[in-house]
């Protein structure tokens, strides 16, 4: 009786489950397998080829050390705590002045979107173009008069990374600006009668009424840019090529040219480790936060 | 003169300065109020007041004026023009032409902080992320409303709505009636002359409705402000109001108080909208008699003891109206002067009442059925007793 | 407070037919260009320079000749317009040792997405399908690695897709890089479907099951003529994230294979030699000429991918 049901039960709703196939070898193969395999292999020495040869945190110890990692590292952080500010800011910048019943809204939001529809290839290649110390801005405002006037991020270490950010920024705030503008629009057109007649200012009531209000919507746009800054790479590729020499290294770029160019398995899979790692460090509080709340609540 | 007018340039902004005209401009609020009252100026006052869209009129030539302390109820179906009515005596909608005018005074200009009124919106509108406290602070807050000010006012204003205990809450953990009373509290605390209601009785369930309706009845005999009410339902309107403004289209149809509308509507909407089940219409000729009579058909229905106005019994087409607990059935119709039989074809048990409905009275097909109110037996022929109104209509 | 009470509720007192409408009436005057609006659309304006600015000069570059670009800053509008850079970038540029220009990496580009866009969409649909309408135990489960998953950095999964595909064989080859697409675009892609067809009422589906139709039967029959909003929706996102990848195409593919984008990185930074700049704005426009097109084409509904994208916080 009882293997009889077992085998009922397993064929009942068949054909979902083999239309879900594909889902679930991609869950389980790729997504869970793939990512422990190379957590696994992290702690070898593969070098071209992957080998099971354990070497305990070498790897790990090895790339702390490394000049470029560190660069990597300290980029992607600098790089990151700007982004995600900057972009909520002038996002919600903009989705507050488009929420104000403008004329032309459609043009401008035309307008403020159209970079995200670009490769990020396109952008880091133009914004280069742009910061270009002989034709660029450097040379335009010089030639107006400014002679002295220096803007060459993309030839000095110092401030490439903020060369970078700006391209970034052009990409990415008009993907938040739709965002922030759905979660105001979501907002009861009471409360803004409502704090009209109690005499609020306008920027008192966006900044201690509206904004609270918006809270989830703030959250789940920074999750959003958060998972697009950690996997930062084609911009940096196309934009500086990593340069000048390592100063706009990104981690992203360091598992790759190790995995592939460099010969490096080991290390690669190591940097990529630590990326996720990350990645959970920021995804995990959130998560908790989020689902933790709804189960208790 | 001029040095006061230079110290208020000067420092417009310092503490003891906005302090004093925070107390200055209440002080001028009381008095001005009490000078209106004195003077039997309205309330609140509007004047040949128009709004459009573009081309779409939503309001037209509105006159209207509130006595001090009374209750109006601005009633009518959606789109008339009610609630927008009540957004442009608050100020949150710029008028096309006219004026409004509270205690006499002109604000059609002024800002919506700046009239002296509170209003309390169909969702209440509380701000989710601060205590009731905070909510009835942050206004006089921004106001620069000096701190121990506040205190005081919040203090009042929560025992007189009594809600104490519930200051320190979030508006989630508190129930409708609740955030009803905070929803007042908010206009409370700022000493407004004048409360207006946005329809915010019309998300709550029929239980909780009627109980709040109480509630509101209740404040307002304990506080005695004047209050502007907006509402698509009847019974509110009836029972809350000193007077009905009915309102169809952007006009006023009929002000008045409410047994007024309800026993002398002044034009057939106004009699159709008012009364539930509706009021049963009957369209014929009017004949001068004697005795002056609608006839309808083959039926005639006399009219003797109608109370006609100064247009008397003259002839034309008229559409008669019949409420329905003014027709009789039964065995006391056939005592009546005039009635007819008619089939019964719907009861509607309702507890104390039953409504029939019959199509006895059509004289063309397509007539509307007169329901009818009694309770009693069944098969009966209806009884034209002397209809509570009748409104006729010229037409041609 | 502005005008004296005294006189307006005196006026008042009037008999109607005499009372004047004295003070203010009507709306407020307001200057045309009040303070707010300039604020708005000033600030409007001003952020729609910096965004409008790179395509401005993108094109101005492209059309220009290359005395002219030295000469001249990049803001200038071209003296002499040409369309040299365009044909130089569509049909002679080298890259590696090819030289027939971009041309090459735009048919590849096409050659990975119609069909990654088609099978990814297929997968993710069906699934979405199954997951909405015949729940089956552990299915959630699934649902759910996947969505976390899709939070993973692709960096960690990328060298055992490599080793997977060698081992399958396509390690290299056009179905390969369209397999990875398939596979990365599936999270998001069953989320949407999902949530879609979630909101279809269960009734229909439960009237067609009473009526005999099976898995396959209701879902080509009802569901799925349904939902063309969304399987354009779905279209619009994944032809641009394809479109656009760098990433994977560099990865998977062999240099004769290169999608556009890693062709185009390739010409603008691996150039030996004097850089034309004019033909690598042309390059980059070109590059960008297919999803810009289907930005603009598809409006309103591009903005809801996005919020469809963004379901899955």
């Amino acid at each position: 009786m009882p293997a009889q049901k077992r085998r009922s039960r397993v064929l009942r709703n068949l054909n979902a489950k083999v239309a879900s196939v594909p889902m679930i070898l991609t869950a389980v193969v790729v997504f869970v397998g793939g990512t422990v395999w190379t957590i696994v292999y992290s702690f070898t020495d593969s070098k071209l080829l992957p080998r099971l040869h354990f070497v305990g945190l070498e790897q790990y110890a090895r790339l702390w050390v490394t000049p470029r990692w560190l660069v990597a590292i300290k980029n992607l952080a600098i790089y990151g705590a700007l982004s995600l500010t900057f972009s909520l800011v002038i996002g919600f910048l903009l989705a507050a002045l488009m929420d104000q019943k403008i004329r032309f809204e459609n043009t401008f939001r035309t307008i403020f979107l159209y970079p995200f529809a670009l490769s990020f290839i396109v952008t880091g290649l133009v914004w280069q173009w742009i910061l270009n110390p002989t034709f660029g801005i450097q040379s335009v405002v010089r030639s107006l008069g400014w002679t002295s006037f220096t803007f060459d991020p993309l030839y000095n270490s110092d401030i490439v990374i903020y060369g970078i950010l700006i391209a970034g920024l052009w990409q990415g705030t008009g993907l938040v600006m739709c965002l922030l503008l759905a979660g105001l629009r979501g907002i009861d057109e009471d409360i803004w009668k409502a704090a009209r007649l109690d005499g609020i200012p306008v920027w008192k009531t966006y900044l201690f009424i509206v904004i609270p209000m918006m809270r989830p919507v703030f959250i789940t746009t920074l999750v959003i840019i958060t998972s697009g800054i950690v996997r930062v790479y084609d911009l940096v590729v196309a934009q500086t090529s990593g340069g000048p020499g390592i100063s706009s290294e990104v981690p992203a770029k360091y598992v790759y040219d190790y995995m592939f160019l460099a010969q490096n398995l080991g290390q690669g899979f190591a940097a990529s480790t630590m990326m996720l790692i990350t990645v959970i460090i920021v995804i995990v509080p959130w998560a908790y936060l989020q689902f933790g709340r709804a189960r208790r609540g | 003169m001029a040095g006061s007018f230079v110290g208020k340039l000067i420092s417009p902004f310092s503490r003891a300065a906005r302090a004093e005209r925070t107390a200055r401009q209440a002080s001028e609020r009381a008095q001005l109020r009490q000078t209106a009252r004195k003077a039997g100026v309205p309330s609140v006052s509007v004047r040949d007041l128009s709004l459009s869209f573009g081309s779409v009129s939503a309001l037209e030539h509105l006159d209207l004026d509130v006595a001090d302390g009374e209750f109006l109820v601005l009633l009518g179906p959606s789109g008339c023009g009610k609630s927008t009515l009540l957004n442009c005596i608050a100020g949150l909608i710029d008028v096309t032409d006219g004026q409004i005018l509270i205690n006499g005074w002109n604000v059609t200009w002024e800002q919506p902080k700046d009239r002296n009124i509170g209003m309390v919106f169909q969702s209440y509108a509380l701000y989710p992320q601060m205590t009731v406290r905070r909510n009835l602070s942050f206004g006089l807050r921004s106001a620069r409303v000096p701190a121990d000010e506040i205190k005081k006012r919040i203090a009042r204003t929560a025992e007189i709505l009594q809600i104490e205990p519930l200051l320190d809450r979030k508006p989630s953990q508190l129930s409708g009636g609740q955030r009803q009373r905070v929803a007042i509290g908010r206009a409370l605390v700022r000493d407004v002359d004048v409360f207006l209601f946005d329809e915010p009785l019309s998300n709550l369930d029929a239980k909780l409705r009627s109980e709040l309706r109480v509630e509101i009845k209740r404040l307002h005999q304990k506080l005695g402000n004047t209050m502007v009410y907006v509402t698509h339902d009847q019974i509110e309107a009836m029972t809350l109001a000193d007077r009905i403004a009915v309102m169809k289209s952007g006009r006023i149809q009929q002000l008045g108080a409410p047994h007024e509308i309800y026993s002398r509507p002044i034009n057939r909407f106004v009699a159709g909208f008012i009364g539930s089940p509706q009021m049963n219409f009957l369209s014929g000729e009017l004949e001068s008699g004697p005795p002056p009579a609608l006839r309808a058909g083959e039926l005639r229905i006399p009219l003797d003891r109608y109370a006609f106005d100064e247009r008397g019994a003259a002839g034309g087409h008229c559409v008669l109206g019949v409420r329905p607990e003014s027709v009789a059935i039964g065995a006391d119709a056939a005592a009546r002067p005039f009635s007819r039989e008619v089939e019964i074809e719907i009861v509607e048990p309702m507890g104390a009442e039953r409504l029939r409905s019959g199509a006895g009275l059509a004289v063309r097909r397509g007539d509307r059925r007169p329901p009818v109110m009694a309770s009693g037996t069944d098969v009966s022929p209806p009884g034209g007793s002397l209809p509570a109104t009748a409104r006729p209509a010229r037409t041609g | 407070m502005a005008d004296p009470p005294s006189l307006e509720a005196a006026a008042s007192r009037l008999p109607a037919v005499s009372r004047q409408l004295a003070g203010p009436r009507g709306p407020k005057p307001r200057p045309a260009l009040s303070r707010r609006n300039a604020f708005l659309y000033g600030t409007l304006i001003v952020l729609a320079l910096y965004y409008l600015l790179p395509l401005y000069v993108m094109v101005v570059t492209s059309l220009k000749g290359m005395p002219e670009i030295r000469l001249g800053n990049i803001f200038s509008p071209p003296v002499e317009i040409t369309f040299e850079p365009w044909v130089k970038a569509w049909s002679t540029v080298c890259t590696g040792l090819n030289c027939d220009g971009l041309s090459r990496g735009f048919w590849n580009s096409v050659r990975i997405t119609v069909p990654s866009v088609v099978l990814s969409i297929a997968i993710a649909s069906v699934n979405g399908y199954a997951l909405a309408n015949w729940r089956f135990k552990g299915a959630n489960i699934f649902f759910t690695i996947l969505i976390v998953g899709s939070f993973v950095p692709y960096q960690v999964m990328i060298y055992p897709i490599v080793i997977i595909l060698r081992e399958i064989g396509l390690y290299g080859s056009l179905w390969g890089l369209v397999l990875v697409h398939s596979i990365f675009g599936m999270p998001i892609l069953t989320l949407l479907f999902r949530n879609y067809f979630t909101s279809i009422p269960e009734e229909l589906f439960r009237a067609a099951r009473v009526d005999g139709a099976g898995f396959w039967g209701i879902y080509f029959k009802i569901m799925m003529p349904m939902s063309l909003p969304i399987f354009v929706v779905a279209v619009i996102i994944q032809t641009t994230g394809i479109w656009n990848d760098f990433l994977f195409g560099v990865i998977y593919t062999k240099p004769d294979l290169y999608p556009m984008t890693v062709q185009l990185n390739n010409i603008v930074n691996s150039t030996q030699g004097v850089k034309e700049y004019n033909v690598n704005m042309a390059a980059t426009i070109l590059t960008g000429v297919v999803p810009l097109f289907v930005y603009f084409a598809s409006g309103k509904l591009f903005v809801r991918g996005i919020a469809a994208g963004a379901v899955k916080g």
